[in-house]
Formats: C-alpha cells, structure tokens, sequence
C-alpha cells in the first residue's frame, strides 16, 4: 500500500481540471500505454497570453492523476514563461511530497507541459525526442536521464528508475544508466576541481580544513536529502571519526553509507588513506561512564 | 471506515473463529514443549499428531507424510533445494513461467548463482494466451539430466489449473521427483494425494483461514528427502525447531473446516464468482476475463477493465471498503505488470487494468451486489479521465520515438 499524503488522495479522488479543452492553444501527450501512464495537457491563454484554462486527461495510477491535476493549479493565471519554470519538484512539493517510486509521475507532468509549450512556440521538443535510447522498455534517452541525474542530485540506478522509469523493465540497461551517473558526477567542474587539488601535497590543517569542508558542502547534504544527516566529532591525522544522526543513526544500511558515501568520497577528495568510523553509538573515552553501567 | 468487504483472499484470509477457538489454550496455559519427558510438556504432542492427522485428512495421505514448516515459501524452498541435495547428478529444474515468487525466485537464484556458485540450470515452461500450462513443451523440456519440475496446482493470479496428474505422469514415467506448489489449491480442489502421481506438494495456513506463519509440506513416502533447516530430531529429522504447537494446531482445525466446506466453496462460492464476474462483465464494456474460466479455482476471477489503471481502480474501491488486488505494475512498485498476465501475452493496455477478486465462504450475495453497483461508475470516471479508449483519442506518442 502507497503511503500517499493527503494532498495526493484528494487530487485523485476528487480532480478539478480533468477533462477537455476544444480548440487548445496548447496541446501534448507523452507516455504510453504500454508503459502504464500517459498524460495529456491542453491549455487555453487569454487575450494577455495568460493562462485561462488547462484540462488533462491521464492514465496512470493515483500518483499520475493527482500530479496532472496539481499540475495545473499551479500553471493556472501564469504566463507561458513563467509557467515554463516549473518543475517536476514542483508538482511534488505542492502535493506535500510523493513516494519516491513514483516521482516520475511528477516528471511525466513536467514533460507534458514542457512538449505543450515548445510545441506552441513552434520548436522541436529536444528534452526526449533527442539523443539515444537508453531505456528500451519505456523508452528512455540518456538526454532525459542526464537532465534528472543533475537536477536531483541521483546517485544509483533504483534513483533513477523511480524519478524516470529506466531501468524498471528487463533491467538490460543498468550498466549503462550507472556509466551516465558517474560521467555524470566525475565530469563537473566544481569535481574535477576538487579532485585536481587533491594530487597535491597538504598539511595536516589543510587536510582538517578540507575535510571539513567535503562533509558540510556534500556529505551532509546528500544524508539530509534522505532524513539521515552526520556530525563531524573528531580528526585525528587520516582517521575521521563521525556520528551518525536521523534515520541514519539506525539505518540498517549505515555501515554502507558509512563505508560508500562518506569514506570513498573523503578518499577520492582529499586522502586516499582517510579511515571513517562510527562513534555515534560510543561515548568518548574520557567520558567518566555513568553509574551502574557495564564498562 | 465503511464495513470491509474482502475480495482478496488469494492473498490471505480471515482466520476462522474456530481456528482460533482452536489455537487459544496453546497460547495461554498448554505452553509446554511437546519433546519434553513431562506430563506437562508431553501432553501437548497428542495435539500435534491430532493437526498431522488433519492435514493429511484434506490431502489425502497418510499423517507421516506431512512436515509442519513455517509459510508456504519454506515448504516449496525446503522441496525443490531437498530434490537438488538427494540427485546431485541432476542439474536441471523444470518450473513454468507463471509460478509464486516463491517457486520463481528461488530456482532464479539457483540458476543465477545469487548464493554462491549456479547450482543447476532452469527451464521455465511457457502457458498459452488462456493461461494453460503447455504439457507438449514440458514433454520437451525433460531429460535425464532434470532433478525435480516444480509447477503449481492453481495459478494465484487467474485462478487455472494445471494438469498435475498429467505433469506428474510423466515425472513418474522418468523417475523425476515431482513438486506442486498447491498453495491456492488446497481447500479448494478435492484431492486425494495418495493416488497421484506427486512427490511433493507445499500448501499454506493462511489461505485457507488460519494464520500466517504455519504452512506444511506433503512428501510421499518412498521420496528421497534432504532437510533444509537442520537441527533437532523435530518432525521425524526432517525439519529442525521446536514446533509451533499454537500454529500448526490452528492449521489442523483450519484444514478440518477446509474440508468441510469444500463443497461449499464448489458451489455457493462459484455461483457468487460467476454472477459478480458476468454482471461486471455486462455493466462494463471493453472488459475480459484473464485465462480460462472453465478449468479454474471456484473462487477466482481476473478481470481487466481496457484504457485504465488498476491502483486507480483498487484505491477507488478502497473508498467504499472493498478490498481487491490488482496485476498492475503500480500497485507494486515495480514498472512493469504482473507476470503472469504478460507470461500469457495479455497486451498491455489490459495488463495494466486487470483486477483479481478471490472470494471465500464468508463473503455474502449482498457483498457482491454492492460490488457490482460501484465499480462500473468508477471504470467510467476513470476512463473520463483516461485520454484513450474513445473516438478521437488523440494519436500516442511513445516518449523517445
């Protein structure tokens, strides 16, 4: 069972903008039906270019419906431009949030009025339609995977199955959706800028300082995105030692962040001989230990 | 909360009042170890042979050819991995496409190695569009080196059966150990296992109205058998751990009243099936009905309902309390739909509709009316909503094309 919020469950149950517009000054499909959700968008402007009315007509599941109606409600009264700005995070937000196995209904949404859009103004739509099929169960480019990649931050392949559906069918693609991710990753600026100064020699205050640095600029945002989050307790020349806090204290997978996110990322950034450990659980060692507990 | 109406009992089932009338004192004051010397501890074994005598009673067998195991999924993994340890000269499993996660996964892992090194390879027979098993390409696939074929009784999803009798016949014919996965048979097939051709059969306490965590596995005599949870002398060597005497005495009482209705279920519950499937079935058009309806569980029908998506239609049923279940890729999590329905070469566009209701002696003729007067105008809301399915649907662009 889906644990929708309430926002989701009410768009769905009770839609306001479903149905049709004749004669739409803009009007795009995407999705399929074979995939298992498609969306279609027409919008009417007024005499200002303002939008006046939009109507869908979705398959899909309740995530594909509501986000279709949320949709919606936020391009109602705005410009083509301004509406052009919204994004698939967006549609999420306003519905106080999606499970993350269905985003890409939130991003079909963001298709749609994009395809509406470029279509009215009489250019080829370039999100999709360009590039190579990555994904040929649902028919997926790595243009489209590239874009979600950046935008959200992705960092293994299920991530980008939920935001995009590659990858969700025959699964024959995953080596190629993880190649994107790291090209993705290992080729911005800021990362080889990173990965340039790491080649040379540092001082102990510079490596602290670095160290540092990593943890609050990348580290702990990435564990926030996900509930989790870390503190830096101590540095004792390569050994880091950290406290994982939030769902990462408990998370049974915490020795895999641990080990994954935060360790490799500190040996690829600054020293490839940094050691991680978890003091979290642990207290101090000059902590006098409370009465009555076991050494 | 409106009253429930539970339509999904492949899934699980209520626990009957009288299984757990059954089960009680076990919990409370009969807590003993039926391996204990004691009186106290001791007495409790007479209430699990009594269980052993139950089961077999719905089977058809003797007592001693039925190991007592925690769920459905131990049954059919200790059978297929216990055929594999006793024929380590045979490498071959033969199973069909549209088997339990259960059967599938775990010849999958075997195949795949998953665990370690591959430990046999697997054919996976085909069905047709009905969903019939296709014995020709199951006579093909056997050959000397096949250590066990493990193919289900009743599918889970439409409801057909399979030809075990012919399946095992030609296992016996080549001295192959033969497994069913009888999980959503039992209780509602009479069977009488002694006079099959089947070396092992898995069945499940909670479908059939105990409660979960108990589940049992039929081996015949005669049939070779390797334990796959090793440790004390429990159920004549054969599965280690003390015995959860609460449970398997639920399953016992749960089989006696299996047996018992089995009638019932082929008559009362059939005619509430047929009448709820050919009134839906008239109120909505550009429906069907997945597999066989002749050669199927009286309890089960999978419909799809064309041009719109099936956790749209549960949530909506949801509303009004009604519980079903749904081949969808939705309703998962996974993106693509069930595979069984695409095993048949259901298309798409109804995969994604399809809607399994599994009734039990407990549903009533009112239950289904109710059913029959609300679904209808959510197909037709949805398919409002749907941009397909009428004249003038616009021309579909598939993403990337």
């Amino acid at each position: 069972m889906w644990d929708y919020t309430e926002k989701v469950r009410e768009h769905f149950l009770h839609p306001k903008h479903a149905g049709e517009i004749e004669n739409p000054d803009l009007d795009a499909t995407v999705g399929n039906i074979t995939c298992g959700d498609a969306l279609r968008l027409m919008v009417k402007l007024d005499d200002a270019g303002r939008i006046a009315d939009a109507r869908f007509q979705t398959f899909g599941c309740a995530s594909a419906i509501a986000s279709s109606d949320a949709l919606i409600d936020l391009i109602m009264g705005k410009t083509v431009e301004e509406a052009e700005a919204i994004t698939n995070d967006d549609i999420a937000e306003y519905l106080d949030g999606l499970p993350e196995a269905k985003m890409h209904c939130s991003v079909m949404g963001m298709e749609a009025l994009q395809k509406a859009i470029a279509r009215y103004r009489h250019k080829p739509f370039t999100l999709e339609d360009e590039g190579k099929i990555v994904c040929r169960c649902f028919g997926v480019t790595d243009k489209l995977i590239e874009k979600i990649v950046r935008e959200h931050n992705l960092h293994t392949v299920d991530q980008v199955t939920h935001f995009t559906k590659a990858g969700g069918g025959c699964r024959g693609c995953h080596r190629e959706i993880m190649k994107i991710i790291e090209r993705m990753h290992g080729s911005s600026p800021e990362h080889a800028a990173k990965v340039r100064q790491r080649q040379e020699p540092m001082t102990n205050l510079e490596r602290i300082r670095r160290i540092q640095q990593i943890i609050e600029d990348d580290i702990r945002p990435m564990l926030q995105a996900d509930g989790g989050d870390l503190e830096l307790v101590d540095i004792d020349g390569r050994h880091v030692k950290v406290a994982l806090r939030g769902h990462c204290a408990w998370c049974r997978a915490k020795d895999f962040t641990l080990k994954g996110a935060v360790e490799d990322r500190l040996r690829e950034l600054v020293d490839p001989e940094i050691v991680v450990d978890d003091v979290g659980g642990r207290l101090p060692d000059d902590t006098p230990a409370p009465k009555g507990r076991h050494a | 909360m409106p009253d429930v109406i539970y339509l999904d009992n492949n899934a699980t089932t209520a626990v009957a009042p009288e299984v757990r009338e059954a089960m009680l004192p076990f919990l409370t004051d009969l807590y003993g170890n039926p391996s204990s010397i004691h009186t106290f501890g001791g007495q409790v074994m007479k209430h699990v042979d009594r269980a052993r005598e139950q089961v077999a009673d719905l089977l058809g067998c003797h007592p001693t050819e039925v190991i007592f195991t925690s769920c459905g999924t131990e049954s059919d993994s200790t059978a297929i991995t216990s055929a594999l340890a006793c024929w380590p000269e045979r490498r071959h499993v033969i199973t069909s496409r549209v088997e339990h996660p259960a059967v599938l996964n775990l010849c999958q892992a075997l195949a795949t190695g998953a665990h370690g090194r591959p430990v046999c390879r697997v054919t996976q027979v085909p069905v047709n569009a009905a969903g019939e098993f296709d014995l020709p390409a199951f006579g093909d696939a056997l050959d000397d080196d096949t250590a066990v074929v493990s193919v289900m009784w009743a599918n889970n999803e439409t409801g057909v059966l399979f030809p075990v009798e012919d399946v095992g016949a030609l296992c016996r014919d080549r001295g192959i150990v033969f497994h069913t996965d009888a999980i959503q048979a039992v209780g509602k097939v009479p069977m009488n296992v002694a006079d099959l051709p089947i070396d092992m059969l898995s069945l499940s306490g909670h479908k059939l109205h105990a409660p979960k965590g108990v589940g049992a596995l039929y081996v015949q005599r005669g049939t070779r058998f390797s334990p796959m949870m090793i440790g004390g002398h429990q159920e004549q060597n054969r599965r280690g751990g003390t015995e959860s005497v609460p449970l398997i005495v639920a399953l016992g009482k749960a089989a006696e009243l299996a047996k018992a209705n089995l009638e019932k279920e082929n008559t009362q519950v059939r005619a509430l099936r047929d009448r709820l499937e050919r009134k839906l079935l008239a109120a909505a058009p550009d429906a069907r009905v997945n597999g066989r309806t002749d050669l199927r569980l009286p309890n089960t029908t999978n419909i799809s309902f064309e041009y719109v998506e099936g956790e749209a239609i549960l949530l909506m049923l949801d509303q009004y309390g009604i519980c079903a279940s749904s081949g969808s890729a939705c309703t998962t999590g996974s993106l693509e739909p069930s595979h069984v329905l695409r095993a048949m070469g259901v298309p798409f566009t109804a995969a994604h509709g399809s809607i399994r209701f599994s009734l039990s002696v407990y549903n009533t003729q009112k239950e289904m009316d109710r059913v029959v007067e609300v679904l209808p105008p959510i197909i037709r809301r949805l398919r409002e909503i749907s941009p397909f399915g009428r004249e003038g649907s616009p021309a579909v662009e598939t993403i990337g094309s």
